[in-house]
């Protein structure tokens, strides 16, 4: 989960990293109160998980609370990059000295923490790892010993800070790296990080992903998240792996890959249909009972765009004839709701009683498949008709 | 000959006498696996009747260990005990821990991983988040349906449970000697390329089957390797071609960031290397039946 620039801000103060005041707002009203409650000088940044909101209009300088009124007006509402700003931070305003770079991540190819650090900020460090790689230090952080001061002192170093700030610089990473790992984070990015005109370090901007398994042991209940899909809050709220995509084949199935891999074989499908495409992606699990499909079916046939539904079940553990009753028990659930083609395609432990059980049913709307290559066929042409 | 798990292989199960543990403790003694006790410290000196076998429950993996010449742990603690669970079997040095707990946190499984690393890699891991572990017709440590296919000439590993039981299942009439789910999370233990090196020095093994998807680079790096160093016929899948960029599909680790981890380029970095890759499943079953039959 990516944290919007606020609460990154507040999650930093939280641990002690020096930053400017930062208000938010979602009014030129609350704008302008806020930039009151600040004083002076202050910046008004569009709240948007996306780069370029400088170039875009997203960031301005207001120099009174009638200033930051009027700025407010101007972004609120701004499209960047398909992002619609709905909310604002307003920030204090800083003398910037000097910018420069500083991250903590996860480092899943070596399975270990890295931090990159560099005295050399305030560009798109994508742009500097191409333009200038010998500017940017990586350093590895092991998982188990973490960052402690010397550590903190050798980034610093490394990212060729001068040596009167590497004190005051590595203190701040030591304050980072606490939040890396007690907020659970799997990015804590600094950008940029500054020095300003009265000798300070400063997180000016941040970026922070937290790891979205580790939930249970924060209290995150309160916190934004981002704006879903109205079906897939329906999902969520039902407490289901659904992802909406834009399409007309709502696809079921159970295991991660094996729904991943029916989107993209329905997908082919498609190209000889039309160009219907999957609607959504929706892991209903190992399990797979009458409770969890109705579940599963309700939410695919609330989406307009579905024109017809591929349901794609291997029964492993829980064997075909229960994904069969599941099917049947949804389909007696739903009722009348179930207005949609159903392609079923069952394959696995008991894979022939669960066909008959799904024969006898002999519901107008349910077809079997034999395989899945050929579901999907006859789902996207069903889709396409 | 099996990969990490075969006959003699002696399996306790952490977290046996929770739900989940005593169901899968089950099916894997009706499987046939040699199951010798369970961990719990709460329960430990306990004994649970389980498929008419008496299994005794130890305070320690080390205790069951000792006591039963235990070789294999596989691990069903919930998530937020799991990383303590994988750390015990480490320092117990078992020579095999199979962690099929979903949802654990990233960072207890980066902890957890460099912990084994800090002492020596005396423990292979595999997973979290996977099926676990079976050498058909020898032993299963996980969930793996053990009657899903027999013995016979295959190696698998995958990232995917279910495309693992659906690529066994399909290719049933010719069996497998090992097939591993290595897991779908950010961090794992054993990899394609740890389970591929086994593969090409196992003499029984005539062919591996490699199961990918979107996220990391775990393919990619597998197919530099496999021009290195494997000489058997290896065909892959990569399953996601049409997961939308930014968004987990259901797998922790499942997921394209930018311009990476995507299932084109990892489809472009096996063909470079002269894997064929098949485009669904069926088509890849496919493509193992031809080599097998021309083998």
């Amino acid at each position: 989960m990516d944290l919007f620039e606020y609460q990154a801000r507040d999650l930093f103060e939280k641990h002690g990293v020096p930053v400017l005041q930062g208000r938010i707002a979602d009014t030129p009203e609350e704008a302008e109160a806020a930039a009151t409650a600040i004083g002076g000088t202050v910046v008004v940044k569009a709240q948007v998980k996306t780069g370029g909101r400088g170039k875009a209009g997203g960031v301005k300088v207001a120099h009174s609370p009638a200033e930051a009124r009027q700025k407010a007006e101007e972004i609120l509402g701004l499209d960047i990059k398909g992002h619609v700003v709905k909310r604002l931070m307003i920030a204090e305003g800083a003398k910037i000295a000097q910018e420069f770079y500083f991250s903590v991540l996860l480092d899943r190819s070596n399975r270990t923490f890295l931090s990159l650090c560099s005295v050399e900020g305030g560009m798109e460090i994508e742009q500097l790892a191409v333009e200038r790689p010998d500017a940017l230090a990586k350093i590895p952080v092991s998982a188990v010993t973490g960052i402690d001061k010397a550590l903190a002192m050798e980034i610093a170093m490394a990212g060729r800070f001068p040596e009167e700030l590497i004190d005051s610089v590595s203190d701040v990473i030591l304050k980072l790296y606490d939040v890396f790992v007690k907020e659970d984070a799997t990015l804590v990015e600094v950008n940029p990080l500054v020095l300003t005109e009265d000798g300070q370090i400063l997180a000016l901007d941040g970026k922070i992903t937290l790891d979205e398994n580790s939930d249970f042991r924060h209290e995150r209940d309160d916190m934004e998240r981002d704006a879903l899909d109205p079906l897939e809050a329906k999902a969520k709220a039902m407490d289901l792996n659904y992802v909406k995509l834009d399409g007309e084949v709502g696809i079921i199935g159970n295991g991660a890959g094996l729904v991943m891999s029916t989107l993209d074989v329905v997908a082919y499908a498609g190209e000889a249909n039309g160009g219907v495409k999957p609607a959504n992606f929706l892991d209903i699990g190992g399990g797979a009972s009458a409770e969890v499909m109705a579940a599963g079916l309700d939410v695919i046939l609330n989406d307009p765009q579905v024109k017809s539904v591929f349901v794609n079940v291997f029964g492993g553990i829980t064997a075909c004839d229960a994904v069969a009753n599941g099917i049947v028990g949804a389909l007696n659930t739903l009722g009348a709701r179930a207005s949609k083609p159903l392609v079923v395609r069952l394959d696995g432990n008991n894979v022939e009683e669960g066909r008959t059980i799904l024969k006898e049913f002999n519901h107008p709307l349910v077809a079997l498949a034999d395989t899945m290559d050929g579901g999907a066929n006859t789902a996207a042409e069903l889709a396409n008709g | 000959m099996a990969i990490f798990l075969n006959s003699d292989s002696k399996i306790i199960v952490q977290g046996m006498t929770g739900a989940e543990g005593m169901k899968h403790t089950q099916r894997m003694l009706a499987g046939g696996s040699n199951i010798v006790g369970g961990v719990n410290p709460r329960k430990a000196g306990e004994t649970v009747e389980v498929e008419g076998k008496s299994l005794p429950v130890f305070g320690s993996v080390a205790e069951a260990m000792t006591a039963t010449g235990a070789n294999v742990s596989v691990i069903f603690v919930p998530p937020a005990f799991a990383k303590q669970a994988i750390v015990e079997a480490i320092d117990a040095e078992i020579p095999l821990a199979v962690a099929i707990t979903e949802g654990i946190p990233v960072h207890d499984s980066a902890s957890a991983w460099a912990y084994n690393v800090e002492k020596g890699l005396k423990t292979r891991l595999i997973g979290p988040n996977c099926p676990g572990i079976i050498s058909p017709g020898e032993s299963n440590a996980g969930i793996t349906p053990w009657n899903i296919t027999g013995k016979g000439p295959i190696g698998l590993v995958s990232k995917s449970g279910t495309l693992t039981y659906q690529m066994m299942f399909e290719l049933r009439d010719i069996g497998f000697t090992t097939g591993i789910g290595i897991g779908g999370d950010p961090v794992i233990g054993t990899t394609h390329i740890d389970a591929l090196e086994a593969f090409e020095n196992d003499p029984e093994t005539k062919a591996i089957v490699l199961i990918g998807e979107i996220g990391g680079d775990s393919e990619e790096k597998a197919a530099e390797y496999i021009s290195k160093h494997v000489t058997k016929p290896v065909v892959a899948y990569v399953a996601g071609f049409t997961a939308p960029e930014g968004k987990t599909m259901g797998h922790a680790g499942a997921i394209v960031s930018g311009s990476a981890g995507t299932a084109q380029g990892k489809k472009e970095a096996f063909e470079a290397v002269g894997v064929k890759v098949g485009k669904t499943p069926s088509e890849t079953a496919t493509l193992m039946r031809d080599i097998i039959a021309n083998l």
